[in-house]
């Protein structure tokens, strides 16, 4: 009786049950070899449960690379472009969806042009720009390029442009507020549930970015993700180092993601747009 | 426009605050209307000035180094017209890249989009468990580029490999995933599918839920299957975003660079970049990428970039008229 909806849609529900397997199965996969050793991994057939040597692999992963240091530096860099991402993206959409000026609507539609630039295709002159300034190997070279980004933008002149009352506005203005105290004291409490949303996507997106910080840092003062590759194109073939690693530097994110994937997924769809 | 925003607020005198200070700047009449026209532009302005200067400019300064000899170490840069463009069409390597590039592009993307089109019409009906499922399939989407391929290429390993235990298993013989073109391109298709698929779901459910239900109710009453229903009015319907979704995941797809890099590292230490031994799975990026930062040839990687540039405008538009022509649709 209680199985009445899944006989309803069998086929639909077990798709979806096989692509959710397959979406999840590689992450667990890593979890697996990151609490085993290599010899166990070997075994055929290979272990299906996780194993007891997770505290070995991580202090081993800590021994082989600057892993904690590279920790650190990727919550900087994460932390720096978050905050300033949604500020400068709350402040340009406040702009784009409440106030008038002339221009406006060109420089919106040129915010979504900038979404389709291909900018990697910039990396030789913005790396030549990067030794001109000697910030190459700084944090400074991974954060500056990425403290705005069209997507920002656009997301939050989406949503303000519906979330925000203009009578609201209207109210704060004949009560003599200038444009920027509109700003902190209507604008910003209104924003606020799109900006948490667009704060846990650039987080993510940070905190995996791997090319430029590749290109642009060194190996002993590196971000997560370019430890991890180092990690894992070592001399020895070591999966369990590479993949222990792996999960000490995913599994943060996606416990977050668990517990918010709610509004994450929200903001996703309603953005309906590649960060 | 202007007119319109002249007529409203009236000029209201300075009231005292509530706290008893005087509202300042904001209420003096020139200062408010200084305050109204400039403060605009003064909060577009950061996303603009950073976006040109660390996004556009070096993009438009690339076409400008491709036309010298440039190279980091040394202090001369002559002018050389379009040698280096001359060079990249002579080397067969560059066309070696370009091939695997639209290669690798066409078996993530094709497939992708198509499987993620039929998840989302899945999941466009009242299901249990919608937001499990919808938490799950954008699970990929939160491990990095650099986690995925760790995890793919152990599974793909060729002599502890799950993937391969599993053709022994069946009686297949194993494959050297990473040693020949075929199976390589499709060990890395097989990546950027898994992380994007989802991704791309929920953007189309998130479009078929703006599609009106009383149509699907009329096509029901009608007889039409659920595929009919998905070929003859979802698709016309959401044709928009599978436009936009074709668009960006074909300029994701031309700059694919983590994915071969590291496959790579799995086997060959140091010659990474090469994208495998005989470079069977150097993109175009990571091409790039070799010329520029491993042989510091400036000019030559940019003039690459340029190409590049210009091969992903050919790609996209030759895409999008693809996309447009496609009729589904039961002729209306």
């Amino acid at each position: 009786m209680s199985s009445g909806w899944f006989r309803r849609n069998p086929l639909t529900y077990l798709t979806l049950l096989a692509v959710a397997f397959f979406s999840a199965f590689p992450v667990y996969w890593s979890v697996i070899v990151a609490s085993h050793d290599n010899a166990a991994m070997a075994e055929m057939p290979p272990p299906l449960l996780p194993g007891g040597n997770f505290v070995a692999n991580v202090s081993r992963v800590f021994d082989t690379t600057p892993f904690a240091l590279a920790l650190v530096n990727s919550f900087v860099v994460a932390g720096t472009i978050t905050v300033s991402v949604t500020f400068f993206s709350t402040l340009a959409g406040f702009a784009f969806a409440k106030l008038r000026f002339r221009g406006r609507n060109a420089l919106l539609l040129l915010t979504v042009v900038t979404m389709m630039v291909p900018t990697q295709l910039g990396i030789i002159p913005l790396y030549m720009l990067m030794i001109k300034l000697e910030w190459t190997g700084k944090l400074y070279a991974v954060i500056v390029p990425a403290l705005v980004n069209a997507f920002g933008v656009f997301f939050m002149t989406q949503y303000l442009s519906r979330a925000l009352p203009t009578e609201l506005l209207e109210a704060g203005r004949i009560d003599g507020c200038g444009t920027w105290r509109l700003f902190r004291h209507v604008v910003v409490p209104a924003a606020r549930p799109a900006a948490a949303v667009l704060g846990m996507l650039t987080f993510m997106t940070a905190w995996n970015d791997y090319f430029w910080p590749l290109v642009v840092l060194t190996p002993d003062d590196p971000t997560v993700q370019v430890a991890l590759s180092q990690l894992a194109s070592g001399y020895v073939r070591d999966f369990t180092l590479g993949l222990t690693g792996t999960a000490v530097a995913t599994l943060p994110l996606v416990l977050v993601f668990v517990l918010l994937g709610k509004q994450i997924i929200g903001g996703i769809m309603q953005g309906a747009v590649k960060g | 426009m202007p007119v319109a925003h002249r007529a409203p607020t009236p000029e209201t005198p300075p009231r005292p605050r509530p706290d008893g200070s005087r509202a300042g700047a904001a209420t003096s009449p020139w200062r408010h209307r200084l305050d109204r026209k400039v403060s605009p532009y003064a909060y577009v302005a950061p996303f603009f000035l950073l976006f040109a200067a660390f996004g556009l400019f070096p993009l438009i300064y690339t076409a400008w180094v491709s036309l010298h000899d440039w190279n980091l170490l040394s202090s001369a840069n002559p002018f050389i017209g379009l040698d280096n463009y001359r060079e990249l069409f002579a080397d067969g390597y560059f066309w070696n890249a370009a091939f695997n590039t639209l290669s690798i592009g066409v078996l993530s993307a094709a497939p992708q989009l198509v499987l993620a089109l039929v998840l989302a019409h899945l999941l466009n009906r009242p299901l249990r468990a919608q937001t499990l499922f919808r938490i799950t399939l954008l699970l990929p989407n939160v491990t990095s580029v650099v986690a995925v391929v760790v995890i793919f290429s152990q599974l793909f390993g060729r002599d502890f490999g799950l993937v391969n235990a599993f053709l022994d298993l069946v009686g297949i013989d194993r494959v050297y995933w990473q040693a020949h073109v075929a199976s390589s391109h499709v060990a890395i298709a097989t990546m950027i599918m898994w992380r994007w698929t989802g991704y791309n779901a929920l953007i189309y459910l998130a479009a078929m839920q703006a599609v009106p239900r009383e149509i699907y109710e009329a096509a029901t009453i009608d007889g039409a299957s659920a595929a009919r229903q998905l070929w003859g009015i979802t698709i016309p319907m959401i044709r928009p975003t599978i436009i936009f979704t074709v668009i960006v995941t074909t300029i994701g797809s031309m700059q694919i660079i983590a994915e071969p890099l590291l496959f790579g590292a799995q086997v060959s230490n140091g010659a990474s970049t090469t994208g495998g031994t005989d470079r069977q799975f150097q993109t175009l990026a990571l091409y790039l990428y070799e010329k520029g930062f491993r042989s510091f040839e400036f000019g030559y990687a940019s003039a690459a970039a340029w190409v590049m540039f210009l091969l992903v405008v050919v790609v996209v538009g030759f895409n999008y008229l693809v996309v447009r022509r496609m009729r589904g649709g039961l002729d209306v």
